[in-house]
């Protein structure tokens, strides 16, 4: 039963989880902050896609181009005006803002878009599929792959090429003396939210071309990013795609032996790797 | 247990206090506001069902205001949660003091509400739940038949799992297939009822040749369908089956097609229920088949305006502006049977008339006819359940876009005409 064929779907599957993940992976590894709306912030960056496509009339690619901005812009007010303000040495004040965000986030959606199971159309390419000997696989779950791997290295090279980068990471590591060089962190952070609102809108659109979305499944899907995230090591990109792919290959493994077992598989993977490395795989920061 | 009500009731038929039955004499209510209580999932992931309570209950008002009928709905919202669900009925009952509950739309609305106004002595009568969940669902042993009881002040019509078998066998005997049906069982409240091998699809799937493989529960907002699809390739199933919820059918489809399985029908309950869920399918959704409770097309009329089916669907899309639904008809029909039953009850406040007269019904409402006589029910149930039509439809997409619900199997309920015949999937 558990052939080739359930790994490279398992593979593929962690893709998915990596994309919900990066955005996380990243405003934690900068600022500390547990964003538990960000699931939600997938839902609205969805159905800003899918208002892009039919007002505008445009494919769900191009109309990332439109999306995308629009969600930097968003990330970036929502960390300057409201959750800069929460930032501290207690970490209560952001879960709770976050979270009372994510409840907010799905009544607006509620109220604006109805309950409709709504979908991101991609036309024949959401079935097409090429033959890999071994496997079928969907052309979409390949994308989506592709696209994680792309967003981590695109976010790799901004991290460690970059001006911008070199503040991120000094911003990370010590804020006080990073502003003493001439950093400033409130500013830094807002860019940080922005950047993972990208990755955020690249992850609806797999999402929504992938399944249905309605306002409220957001939180259904961060606890993988979350587990995506603290299996890969805080703060490490890389760490996040494979913790991603563990939990995705995982998922179908233990799915392959009983649908029942789908969930708990990925849910034991974490536990195992957490008993052994209670750091995560490939931890970056030391905190 | 000895109530006040069943202890006047009892006392009532031996005669004990016949001098003064002049206790529940209609004089006492004339000229009082009948009150009916009305929940049902307003919000939350429910909501679809919900959608023509308004446009209802505004059609409701009108005629009763035209018919000189005194009546009040009071609306609650269960917000699609069971246990809100119960306590908006105890508001109902407490502080708005009403005569009647209706409720409708899954038995996650259904049993919380019937529950506590079956332990208030309040008549409540529900619909959009198959019967088995409803009945079984609400007794204090599911798991023992012998201690399952009828309930004193709680009546329910729909259809049961006995009839979505037949309807899905029906339609797939049309077919030329190899009899192998696969099965999607989501762990929720349906997806255990449907996929229980003993009481659920297996044994009425097995009795009408067929053969169920069941690769196990899963979770619903699973992101990865690979293992069904592979159990389902190597059973060599041409049929699927199941009760899952429209994400998880878009990714299974999605991926199925991917995959290479193409089966020769795909027969699921609650994916495709609403055409907005179909549509988010494309291509991929021509030719799904679903058990059809209602559509405009059903021969019926509203007992209480006088509308067709056809002329309730146009109606509600020229008031709202959406395309008609399945529960559109049994909201509908749940004001129906409360004007029916008021107008046949001499006093309304008393709990015990409003029973009497939703036991006598005979109604032919917009779903078809309601009458408490246990027609096709075992023993059990017989009090407390009224069945109502059911058949086969299969979604056809149309040249310019968008769905039609085509009714392609009527051996189960004969005064539905049917509209073609039922396609294998391309």
């Amino acid at each position: 039963m558990i052939g080739a064929d359930t790994i490279i779907q398992g593979v593929l599957l962690g893709g998915l989880y990596a994309l919900f993940a990066a955005g996380l992976s990243l405003v934690f590894g900068i600022m500390r902050l547990v964003n538990l709306a960000h699931g939600d912030l997938i839902v609205l960056a969805a159905y800003l896609l899918l208002v892009v496509t039919t007002a505008l009339g445009l494919g769900p690619f191009v109309a990332l181009l439109v999306a995308a901005p629009a969600m930097f812009v968003i990330g970036w007010t929502l960390q300057r005006v409201v959750l800069n303000r929460v930032l501290g040495p207690d970490i209560l004040p952001p879960l709770l803002v976050t979270f009372g965000l994510s409840v907010v986030l799905q009544n607006a959606l509620l109220e604006g878009f109805t309950n409709d199971s709504r979908r991101l159309r991609a036309g024949p390419l959401e079935t097409a599929s090429v033959d890999l000997g071994v496997a079928m696989v969907g052309v979409m779950p390949l994308m989506t792959f592709a696209s994680a791997v792309a967003v981590i290295l695109a976010l790799q090279w901004l991290f460690y090429r970059t001006e911008l980068g070199r503040a991120f990471r000094a911003t990370s590591d010590d804020p006080v003396t990073a502003s003493l060089m001439g950093v400033k962190p409130a500013s830094i952070f807002a860019t940080a939210t922005g950047i993972a609102m990208l990755v955020v809108t690249i992850a609806a659109l797999f999402l929504g071309t992938r399944a249905n979305f309605d306002p409220t499944i957001g939180p259904a899907r961060l606890i993988y990013a979350f587990q995506a995230v603290i299996i890969g090591g805080l703060g490490s990109l890389w760490g996040t795609l494979a913790g991603g792919v563990i939990i995705g290959v995982a998922q179908t493994v233990g799915a392959a032996i009983n649908p029942e077992w789908q969930i708990l598989a990925g849910h034991i993977a974490f536990l195992a790797v957490l008993l052994i490395r209670p750091r995560g795989l490939f931890p970056r920061a030391v905190d | 247990m000895i109530t006040r009500r069943r202890l006047l009731g009892s006392a009532a038929a031996t005669g004990v206090v016949t001098s003064v039955g002049g206790l529940a004499a209609p004089a006492l209510a004339q000229g009082t506001t009948v009150r009916i209580g009305y929940v049902s999932p307003q919000t939350g992931p429910l909501a679809g069902f919900a959608e023509a309570d308004a446009f209802t209950i505004d059609a409701f008002n009108r005629v009763a205001a035209e018919q000189g009928l005194d009546v009040e709905v009071i609306v609650k919202d269960s917000q699609s949660n069971p246990n809100r669900a119960a306590d908006v009925a105890q508001e109902l009952i407490i502080d708005d003091e009403v005569n009647l509950i209706l409720v409708a739309s899954t038995p996650e609305t259904t049993n919380p509400v019937s529950t506590v106004a079956e332990n208030e002595g309040i008549p409540v009568i529900s619909t959009v739940a198959p019967w088995q969940p409803y009945f079984i669902g609400q007794q204090g042993n599911p798991g023992d038949p012998e201690s399952w009881r009828p309930f004193d002040y709680s009546y329910h019509y729909f259809w049961g799992l006995e009839d979505v078998i037949a309807v899905f066998t029906n339609m797939w005997n049309q077919l030329d297939t190899n009899k192998v049906v696969g099965g999607l069982f989501p762990n929720d409240a349906d997806g255990n009822a449907w996929g229980d091998p003993n009481v659920g699809l297996a044994p009425g799937l097995a009795a009408a040749g067929y053969t169920l493989h069941d690769p196990g529960r899963y979770q619903n907002l699973t992101d990865d369908f690979t293992a069904q699809i592979n159990a389902f390739r190597q059973a060599n199933a041409d049929i699927i089956t199941g009760v899952v919820i429209p994400p998880d059918f878009t990714t299974f489809r999605n991926q199925s097609i991917q995959q290479g399985l193409s089966p020769k029908a795909i027969t699921v309950a609650k994916a495709i229920l609403f055409p907005q869920s179909v549509e988010t399918l494309g291509e991929a959704g021509h030719n799904l088949s679903s058990e059809v409770w209602w559509t405009p097309n059903h021969p019926f009329t509203s007992s209480l305006t006088g509308q067709s089916g056809q002329d309730l669907a146009s109606a509600f899309t020229e008031a709202t502006g959406r395309p008609w639904t399945q529960p559109i008809g049994f909201v509908h029909s749940l004001f129906e049977m409360a004007a029916d039953v008021i107008k046949r009850t001499d006093d309304p406040t008393d709990p015990d008339a409003v029973v009497e007269a939703i036991r006598a019904s005979d109604v032919n409402s917009i779903v078809g006819r309601i009458a408490w006589d246990g027609d096709n029910l075992p023993p059990f149930a017989a009090q407390n359940v009224c069945k109502t039509p059911l058949v086969g439809g299969q979604w056809r997409m149309q040249d310019g876009g968008g769905f039609d619900l085509v009714v392609v199997d009527n051996q189960t309920a004969p005064d539905v005409p049917t509209q073609g015949t039922m396609e294998p999937l391309a």
